[in-house]
């Protein structure tokens, strides 16, 4: 059986660091939306929500502190998703 | 052993009694059991249902049902069949039965949350019955409820989908449970290649479960909007992908095969080396292919779409993608048949299904690559064909396991022994049937007969008598295997703890077991599959 993972609890501080980081990120969203990239608006709009999402999962969710079989669990199922979306394309891209 | 009280004597949580100690019970042997009831009723009910469309298809024309009636009736057939028989079986009866056993533990880790997916299993049952009744009629979009016939239909779509939502939930905690089991509460003396490997094959389908359902559960909440909203996802004319329905679909159905089937080779996995009193050929090579069974059967969805307007690339990469998932389902084969060379082998009725399943899979995973190769399958894409391919696999690969795991764990599970004659009986008549009922289908196929019609020409007669003489073979053979084993509760042969010579955990406890599982601390063996005791055991005793 794998060893249980050691307790942990965050501080305030720490949150609140992680929630001011997030609301900055929001408003780098917002701030974006602005400024026209072409192709770039989208890959940098994903970006930002994806540092968003993984600061939320590794602080607020705990995963940074978690043992490797919960990592491995949450990253086979960002894989999944990765390859489900990304295999339609070999249909979408080449129509 | 000393002598002690079963779970069906103690119920959990203490205190209940009657049927609320059924009903409220956290206790996985008892929710194996309240599965397995259930699970029973919708798979002879299914079965009869398919009976009646072989029947109506035995003679040319109409004989016992008009066109609308038999597009209800493949619809029920197939939604029963898959998601409240073929997908839960044996993972939910014998996974919840066994696996903790398995592990050397008391319970799965959810023990509540087990119970509420037996009501949800419960609850999208009756939904599915409730859509019989109900709105605009039978669904009648077969089982895949393809758009735009599934948005436009009159049947009663919502329903039925909503049923197969809230079913796919029930699938989902459930291997919720059983990877958390796995991880947290296997013995701590158990290493990762000291588990037995139908646990494995379990995890294994857990993780499908868990990643693929989602993507169905998603799929038919859009089918509902589209029905209630007309958003246009897969309407072209609104900017929509009519293929997009078909992806998505496929993204888990595909998958969901493989939750149908990896139990089933796990099944086969325990029995194979029991009954040939020898360890199991390529240990290490079984689990590793149950793992890559997962993760390649997850690649393949698309090799489903070859005809329906998807790009070539598309065709090409999901055709070679398929190939390989007979690599791993191949390993498992040769196994199987490497376990038996030189072993002293013991026939018994869960042995001979279990071989039935070896040659029946094997002939269902052959003709599997003809449709999996983009360039045969064009021919005999939605024929009969695919009906004799899938039967092949999910009837004589997963109901044969399914048969040959109620025959080798039902003296564990109630502590009774059934009568070899009338299993043998049934299991040959089974057999026989099968092979009478799908070979005509196959070839049937490839002359062109195309599947879900409900008539056909004249010279496609003789094979479709035939598979209907088979298909009532088959169903005389099921009752007979089921009767017997229901007669066995009857009678007073007490079955021992070990009846057949068993390695794993639950052939160490009494029959039935305690609710505990383990009244001494289990001791766990440096490999699963060890019978050099069972040997000198039977040396001893002169047998």
């Amino acid at each position: 059986m794998e060893k249980a993972e050691k307790p942990h609890v965050l501080g305030y501080g720490q949150l609140a660091l992680v929630l001011g980081l997030l609301l900055i990120l929001t408003g780098l969203t917002v701030a974006v939306s602005y400024v026209h990239l072409g192709f770039w608006n989208v890959p940098v709009a994903l970006s930002i929500a994806s540092l968003k999402a993984s600061l939320v999962l590794l602080f607020f969710m705990h995963l940074k502190y978690e043992g490797r079989v919960i990592r491995y669990s949450f990253i086979s199922t960002v894989l999944f998703l990765a390859v489900m979306i990304g295999f339609t394309f070999w249909d979408v891209a080449f129509r | 052993m000393t002598e002690t009280q079963s779970f069906f004597e103690t119920p959990s949580p203490r205190g209940q009694t009657g049927i609320k100690a059924w009903l409220l019970t956290h206790d996985h042997k008892r929710l194996g059991l309240m599965y397995m009831w259930a699970i029973l009723f919708w798979f002879v009910l299914a079965m009869l249902l398919g009976l009646l469309l072989r029947t109506e298809l035995m003679g040319q024309g109409r004989t016992i049902m008009g066109p609308e009636v038999y597009n209800s009736m493949f619809t029920l057939h197939g939604v029963i069949m898959i998601f409240l028989f073929v997908i839960p079986a044996i993972p939910a009866i014998f996974g919840n039965f066994f696996l903790p056993i398995q592990l050397g533990t008391d319970d799965v880790f959810f023990p509540r949350l087990n119970l509420f997916s037996w009501y949800l299993f419960m609850f999208g049952g009756m939904f599915a019955i409730f859509s019989l009744f109900f709105g605009g009629g039978f669904p009648d979009t077969g089982w895949t409820f393809y758009v735009p016939f599934s948005v436009g239909t009159k049947g009663n779509v919502s329903l039925t989908v909503t049923a197969a939502f809230i079913l796919g939930m029930s699938s989902m905690l459930t291997g919720l449970n059983f990877v958390t089991t796995f991880h947290r509460m296997r013995h701590k003396e158990m290493g990762l290649m000291q588990i037995p490997l139908f646990t494995w094959s379990l995890y294994a389908t857990a993780w499908v479960q868990i990643l693929a359902t989602p993507v169905i559960s998603i799929t038919f909440v859009l089918v509902m909007m589209e029905r209630f909203l007309a958003i246009g996802l897969f309407e072209p004319d609104k900017g929509g992908d009519p293929l997009l329905y078909q992806h998505l679909f496929w993204m888990y159905s595909h998958p969901a095969v493989y939750i149908m089937i990896l139990p089933g080779m796990g099944v086969i996995s325990e029995i194979i080396p029991v009954f040939s009193r020898k360890s199991i050929f390529g240990y290490k090579a079984i689990v590793v292919s149950s793992m890559a069974i997962a993760v390649a059967g997850s690649l393949v969805w698309a090799h489903h779409m070859y005809t329906s307007g998807m790009s070539d690339v598309s065709v090409f990469v999901f055709s070679l993608l398929t190939f390989i998932v007979a690599i791993p389902s191949a390993v498992k084969v040769f196994s199987w048949v490497s376990t038996m060379y030189r072993g002293s082998i013991q026939m018994s009725p869960p042995l001979f299904l279990s071989l039935c399943f070896i040659y029946l899979f094997t002939v269902g995973g052959l003709t599997g690559l003809v449709l999996g190769a983009a360039g045969t399958d064009i021919h005999v894409h939605d024929t009969h064909f695919v009906v004799a391919h899938f039967h092949f696999v999910m009837f004589g690969g997963t109901g044969f396991a399914f048969f040959a795991a109620l025959h080798y764990w039902w003296p564990k599970m109630f502590g009774v022994m059934y009568s070899f004659r009338p299993a043998y009986i049934g299991a040959v008549l089974t057999a026989v049937g099968f092979v009478f009922h799908y070979v005509p289908m196959l070839i049937l196929g490839m002359q062109g007969m195309p599947r879900r019609y409900y008539d056909y020409l004249p010279q496609f007669e003789t094979g479709n008598f035939l598979a209907g003489f088979g298909g009532y073979l088959l169903c005389v053979g099921i009752l007979v295997m089921f009767i017997n084993l229901f007669f066995s509760l009857r009678n007073d042969r007490t079955a021992p703890a070990d009846p057949w010579g068993g390695t794993t955990l639950e052939w160490s406890i009494a029959s039935p077991p305690p609710m505990e599982n383990f009244v001494a601390p289990p001791e766990i063996k440096g490999f699963p599959y060890d019978f050099s005791e069972v040997i000198a055991r039977s040396r001893k005793e002169g047998r």
